[in-house]
């Protein structure tokens, strides 16, 4: 036991738990903290410019590394700024331990300033939270709030912290156990259920197997590509599960769902065994519930119990790690299976990856089309750069057109879909990884919703590339309203504003404008030289639409080509 | 889903301490479960409360809602209830006007009949408490309009798995 404040434990806490960067901005109700961050050494402090660009950015940083990301902001309209990035790493089931000011414990309640309900706001988009009542519990809550975050299906834990717990003297006395009646993670997969699944891959003529963002955070992605070759199975990932497989590997199909490939679309609703592995079957990813894999038998493997059966049904329920599962079916697999003939769903497969290839072909034409920029962008870049990705068209084009090689390159905003993610959370990869280059794929819409932290990325150093495709609309509901609502245009317009160049040089940073694909491949090399942040400004039809589309709530075979 | 729609009882053992009874029921209302009654109160562990929940759906909302249950982490342990071998009762307040020694006794008459008590005793009124299941309060209910009833204060059902080996879901 020693004495020391609050402030001085969380630091001492955090330390325990290996932090090393917080991605903040101060105020009133922190200021405690950020007076004991002043001498500390061990951890860096960055300044953001937006509390959402500091859970983004931690975001970012966790989806990098693995590791938990720790953003700070104060009370009230701080922990509200936070509340999207919260809800972000929530659907995306992102690591990130979030630490609010609050408003001193005797003024709670009492509609003080700058005081915001923090615990009931994020209650429903934390895994869990925890509002602290003195300083002597301090060490205790940090430690668990680390270990919910990352342990089972990973997500955000927020710690709200009143002012005068941040002062308070208190014998402190860190544990490192955490006893929690309420909260046991399944690892383990059931025997019998692993049995039921091996039978049933048996005896599959057609399999498919779905790898989503599981499996990239229980690090099985070579059990994936393992049991794939095994059965001669081709593999198709969800937005989150990109990366899991590399993309150049023959057995893989790309993404499923709305923009899904034409290969993983029609594999998948053809497949008779499906083996869906720590993916969550999202209305976009399965395009409608009642018409999904309609002849399959589906193996659904998850570690969060309440995912199995709430939008598909499985066949076989499997709770458990995605890896601890998949090294079980394929050491018993191993023992049975015997080869089979399977050149006929093979050759099925090579087919439509084909008719895939096709549409990036009839992409050619005049001026830089997206699908040519996603795969000249992938030759430029080294196999180990990470990709960040804004929410739209950028992000579609991305997902579908850019290979991924590696896990942990493609960092996107899954479930919220949240515009103006891919630039920070860029900043956060960056930190984590400031060895290798980090790319934001980004539309003019996303990025001038964070784009504020230019000045952060410009400040501290954390060079990275924002490549803009800039069509001076907002892309994607432009492609509904062309598609959907007969071309009445309306709310989308941006106008070309701002010049992109000019904002990246009013920051500090670079920016260079490509106009063809020539510029582009010039503008990208002398970004990946340069040791400051720069924005590429690429200029493109605002007539283009992502293909292939399948409208909302139909079956995934509907897939529009042109 | 085509399944049998039926009324549910949950037995959950959380955490007591404050907001969990709000983190459970905005859970049930963020998903659009169809709660019927909670309620909540000690169990035989001094830091946690049991908690009895009824519900109206099919199998496969049901099975959700212990799910989503046993995610949030406050929440102990959760398990169906099989209401063939569970005591189910709840506890209802009931005012009722008795402006003349006719009704009067009338209305002392059924609360016996009902083994209730009554508790508190005015010139014009009654209040008397029960206690049951749902429906010998319902009927209870009922046979006390006609005398015109001022307040119905219910506690929801609290329950119990008879014996040992009692739960369908653990």
């Amino acid at each position: 036991m020693v004495l020391m404040s609050g402030a001085k434990a969380l630091l001492e806490a955090l330390k325990r738990e290996k932090v090393k960067v917080i991605f903040g901005i101060p105020g009133g109700a922190i200021l405690p903290v950020y007076d004991e961050l002043f001498a500390e050494t061990d951890i860096t402090h960055i300044l953001m410019r937006h509390e959402q660009c500091a859970a983004h950015a931690a975001d970012g940083y966790a989806r990098a590394s693995g590791e938990v990301g720790v953003c700070m902001s104060t009370s009230g309209p701080g922990a509200t700024n936070l509340v999207t990035g919260i809800a972000n790493a929530f659907m995306d089931s992102s690591p990130i331990v979030a630490i609010t000011g609050q408003v001193p414990r005797a003024l709670i309640g009492k509609d003080a300033f700058q005081e915001a309900d923090i615990i009931g706001i994020t209650t429903p988009i934390t895994k869990c939270n925890f509002q602290v009542r003195s300083a002597a519990e301090i060490p205790k809550i940090v430690k668990t709030a680390f270990y919910i975050a990352s342990t089972g299906r990973r997500g955000p834990v927020l710690i709200d912290l009143p002012r005068d717990v941040q002062t308070e003297e208190a014998q402190i006395e860190f544990n490192d156990n955490v006893e929690l009646r309420g909260y046991k993670p399944v690892y383990d997969p059931h025997p019998l259920q692993i049995e039921k699944a091996v039978q049933i891959l048996l005896q599959a003529e057609r399999p498919v197997i779905v790898a989503g963002g599981g499996v990239i955070a229980s690090n099985a992605c070579q059990e994936v590509i393992a049991l794939a070759e095994l059965l001669a199975a081709p593999v198709a990932t969800t937005l989150m599960g990109k990366g899991a497989v590399p993309e150049n590997h023959p057995l893989s199909v790309g993404m499923l769902g709305m923009h899904g490939t034409v290969a993983a679309n029609y594999l998948v609703q053809d497949a008779d065994v499906l083996l869906a592995v720590g993916m969550r079957f999202s209305d976009r990813t399965t395009g409608n519930f009642k018409t999904f894999c309609p002849n399959g038998k589906i193996i659904h493997i998850d570690i969060d119990a309440s995912e199995i059966g709430k939008n598909i049904k499985p066949y076989i329920p499997i709770v458990a790690d995605a890896k601890r599962a998949l090294q079980a079916i394929y050491r018993q697999l191993l023992e049975k299976f015997r080869k089979k003939e399977r050149s006929a769903w093979l050759e099925r497969m090579w087919e439509l990856k084909r008719m895939h290839e096709e549409v990036v072909k009839s992409n050619d034409g005049d001026g830089i089309k997206p699908p040519a920029l996603m795969v000249e962008i992938r030759k430029i870049l080294p196999n180990e750069a990470i990709i960040t990705t804004e929410v739209g068209q950028n992000q579609m084009w991305a997902a579908l057109y850019l290979k991924v090689y590696k896990p942990r390159t493609f960092i996107s905003s899954g479930g919220l879909g949240t515009m103006g993610f891919g630039f920070p959370a860029a900043i956060g990869a960056k930190v984590a990884c400031p060895n290798v280059p980090v790319v934001d794929i980004a539309g003019d819409g996303s990025f001038i919703m964070t784009e504020q932290d230019l000045a952060t990325s410009v400040a501290w150093k954390i060079p990275v590339i924002v490549i803009v495709l800039n069509n001076s609309i907002l892309g994607m509901v432009a492609q509904w309203q062309r598609l959907f609502y007969g071309r009445r245009y309306f709310a989308v317009h941006l106008g070309g504003i701002p010049d992109f160049v000019k904002l990246a040089e009013a920051y500090g940073a670079q920016g260079i404008r490509a106009q063809s694909i020539e510029e582009f491949r010039r503008a990208l090399k002398t970004a990946l030289n340069s040791d400051v942040t720069t924005v590429i400004d690429v200029p493109i039809s605002s007539e283009e639409n992502v293909l292939p589309m399948v409208p909302p709530g139909q079956d995934l075979k509907n897939l529009m080509l042109s | 889903m085509g399944l049998e729609e039926k009324t549910y009882m949950i037995s959950a053992i959380v955490e007591h301490k404050p907001g969990v009874l709000f983190t459970i029921s905005n859970m049930f209302r963020r998903r659009g479960f169809n709660i019927e009654s909670i309620s909540v109160g000690a169990s035989e562990q001094p830091d946690l409360a049991r908690m009895t929940i009824t519900i109206k759906g099919d199998e496969s909302i049901v099975e959700q809602v212990i799910k989503q249950l046993r995610k949030i982490i406050s929440v102990v342990k959760v398990s169906l209830l099989d209401p063939r071998v569970t005591v189910a009762r709840e506890l209802a307040l009931i005012k009722v006007n008795t402006p003349d020694t006719k009704t009067r006794s009338d209305v002392i008459n059924y609360t016996e009949i009902f083994k209730g008590h009554i508790v508190d005793v005015a010139h014009d009124s009654l209040i008397i408490e029960i206690t049951g299941d749902e429906d010998k309060i319902n009927a209870f209910i009922e046979l006390m309009k006609p005398f015109g009833i001022k307040e119905i204060a219910r506690t929801g059902i609290a329950a119990l798995p008879r014996g040992m080996k009692s739960t369908i879901m653990e």
